[in-house]
């Protein structure tokens, strides 16, 4: 007698779901792949290539070219020849921090004042007046700055020398008032602050309106809703935004090179003459520099990419971990 | 259907009373301005700010602590706002008074070949500089659309194992200082043929142009919707074809307005442009042959010569610069909003 087999003796296997990309795809994939990697491949060549070529320097000026305050000499045979950054490196971080410390509070301000006192259609006018604000070429604030801020500056800064003088950081050793680090900080504070302003009503614009709503239920008026909801909620963003103008106050080169008066020196007494950053050191220097000096430039160049770079990433992260909580 | 009411919104009468307190407070400022040694409308507005919060507060002084601080608050925010906006329409003010001056009939069609910076405002102008800035910003945008918006569809299409790198790697290079792009190319591009050039000035402000095409074009290849997507694989579409027929083709006036934001980034970048392509008082059209002028280091150079007409000259050159920004921008809001019309 014949038996018949059951299903389960004929070899019954679950097929595998293949999908094999089609080699068009592949080919898409590989070009869009590299396309994206290119801003990877031009940071990482921008990073060797300027410490390449300032590698001479940091070999013969060793610790010294971050330390050391003189720049002299031209590298030729005989001639004692040294290199220090660290007058410009003050000079960026004084600059910078006058600009953050006077278009923060404006900014966070400005940024409230849009996001929760304006009409829709007004607030969209400022959000363009804003962008607009941020993309006048550096150029043009600084001869804006020059003609028209340095003047009226100089005489606050008069006023407050002769106000806060007994203060070190508004003493002046000497009557000079022009082109100094406070002036030069104001115009980047103007170039910065638009910056600063829509991060952070970019983050305002996010704060949940059901507790803002919870605010006003619980009798509070406008500002108690500020105080106690929008400004907690975005702190993180207003702490991203300030970096990131700072990253970008610290690289500013012609409004810096136009408004104040480079001289090589470590300036604390911000109301007081001459200051400088090493961009604007560079662009100053760069002109009529020998082959041994412009290596020394290209590796001052470095080291403003590199301090940038961190300052930037840092910002970034936190205006990320700002916007995923927010999500 | 009744329309919301907003009983807690201000009436006209009440904001009439608001801006009349306003003006009692600037007068008051004024008046205390003139009866010492400050000076100035500068001086008046530093008066008037504490003056108009003080009056606020007053006001709502029998309404409790907590209209008390909102009074306050409102006027320092308010005077902030304004006090951050003058110094901007500041300098939009003054480069168009103050451009004015340089603007003749032959301003845009001479160069300054046989026009020395410091001769009469009606000889010579920017035609070399437009045509330098022109040149450079098409070859910079035909370097870094491309890499840019392929940036943008590896993040929003492809979605591989680099994307968070991709995305934090655009966001920290637009924070590279552009003089540091102009080192770069100068130290290889500039120091390799022993030239400054165009193309060199192209390079560098295409680095600086990338990031921002990258975003903006990440921003809006995510507006389209995954519907649209499934529809073309669900036709039997591949990745490719369903990318360069359904979701570049849906975002096309979005891509158009990354890249001219981008244009208007670079366009005034001056920094990088000292070191890679110089300036040059004649016009050229070509990228390799030497130094070349643009907007942003003619207005340098002026300025740098010092002398009242080159002065002049480069308040002209800014006008046209801040202009042109303008332009672009209006086009970029212009492209979009009819975008979302549709």
């Amino acid at each position: 007698m014949r038996v018949w087999g059951t299903v389960s003796d004929v070899a019954v296997q679950r097929r595998e779901l293949k999908f094999k990309k089609p080699g068009i795809d592949r080919f898409f994939h590989f070009v869009v792949t590299t396309g994206a990697l290119v801003s990877l491949l031009v940071l990482g060549l921008i990073a060797v290539f300027l410490f390449l070529r300032g590698f001479q320097i940091f070999k013969d000026m060793g610790l010294s070219f971050i330390t050391g305050s003189l720049w002299e000499g031209t590298g030729a045979p005989g001639e004692p020849t040294t290199y220090g950054i660290a007058p410009m490196l003050v000079g960026s971080i004084v600059l910078s921090l006058v600009a953050v410390v006077i278009a923060l509070p404006l900014s966070v301000a400005a940024a409230l004042f849009i996001e929760f006192y304006t009409a829709p259609r007004l607030k969209k006018f400022l959000v363009s007046l804003l962008d607009l604000a941020a993309a006048i070429p550096s150029v043009i604030y600084g001869l804006w700055g020059f003609f028209i801020l340095a003047p009226r500056a100089t005489e606050w800064a008069i006023s407050l020398n002769h106000l806060f003088g007994w203060f070190p950081l508004f003493h002046v050793p000497a009557p000079f008032f022009d082109g100094s680090p406070f002036i030069g900080g104001m115009v980047l504070a103007v170039m910065i602050a638009p910056i600063i302003t829509s991060v952070a009503r970019e983050v305002f614009s996010q704060t949940p309106p059901d507790q803002i709503s919870a605010a006003h239920a619980l009798g509070g008026r406008k500002w108690s809703a500020i105080r106690y909801v929008a400004l907690p909620f975005g702190r993180s963003g207003i702490i991203g935004g300030a970096m990131l103008g700072l990253g970008r106050a610290l690289g500013e080169t012609v409004a810096i090179y136009l408004v104040v008066n480079i001289a090589f020196k470590t300036n604390l007494n911000i109301l007081f003459t001459g200051s400088g950053n090493i961009a604007s050191m560079i662009a100053l220097k760069f002109g009529e520099a020998s082959q041994y000096e412009v290596k020394a430039l290209l590796a001052a160049g470095f080291v403003l990419f590199a301090f940038t770079l961190a300052v930037n990433m840092f910002a970034t992260y936190i205006v990320n971990l700002s916007k995923r909580k927010s999500a | 259907m009744t329309t919301p009411q907003k009983p807690w919104k201000k009436s006209v009468g009440l904001r009439l009373l608001d801006g009349g307190f306003a003006v009692l407070g600037l007068t008051l400022s004024g008046l205390v301005v003139l009866t010492s040694p400050m000076a100035g409308p500068e001086a008046v507005g530093f008066v008037a700010i504490p003056v108009i919060a003080i009056i606020n507060f007053l006001r709502v002084f029998r309404e409790g602590a907590t209209a008390r601080m909102n009074a306050l608050a409102t006027t320092l925010i308010m005077s902030a706002f304004l006090f951050l906006i003058t110094p901007w329409l500041s300098v939009m003010g003054t480069v168009v008074s103050r451009g004015r001056a340089a603007i003749y009939s032959g301003f845009f069609t001479h160069d300054m070949r046989i026009t020395p910076p410091k001769s009469a405002l009606d000889m010579g102008g920017i035609k070399h500089a437009i045509i330098g800035t022109v040149i450079m910003v098409l070859l910079a945008s035909i370097i870094s659309v491309p890499l840019g918006i392929l940036s943008g569809v590896y993040v929003t299409e492809i979605r591989g194992r680099f994307t968070g790198l991709v995305r934090f790697i655009t966001q920290a290079m637009s924070g590279v200082p552009s003089i540091v792009a102009g080192l770069f190319v100068y130290s290889t591009f500039v120091l390799f043929f022993e030239s400054y050039s165009g193309i060199a000035g192209a390079i560098s402000l295409a680095i600086l142009m990338i990031p921002t095409v990258a975003r903006t074009s990440e921003e809006v290849l995510k507006l389209v919707s995954e519907d649209l997507r499934f529809a073309g694989y669900a036709l039997g579409s591949t990745q490719s074809r369903n990318v360069f027929k359904v979701v570049l083709p849906t975002v096309r006036s979005g891509l158009v307005t990354s890249a001219v934001l981008g244009v208007a980034r670079v366009a005034g970048e001056t920094a990088p442009l000292l070191m890679t392509a110089q300036y040059f008082i004649a016009s050229k059209t070509n990228p390799f042959d030497g130094p070349i002028a643009s907007l942003p280091t003619y207005i340098f150079n002026m300025f740098q010569t010092g002398n009242r007409n080159s002065v002049d000259r480069a308040w002209g050159a800014a006008l046209v610069l801040l202009g042109l920004v303008f332009v672009l921008f209006t086009f970029a809001r212009v492209v979009t909003s009819a975008r979302r019309r549709r």
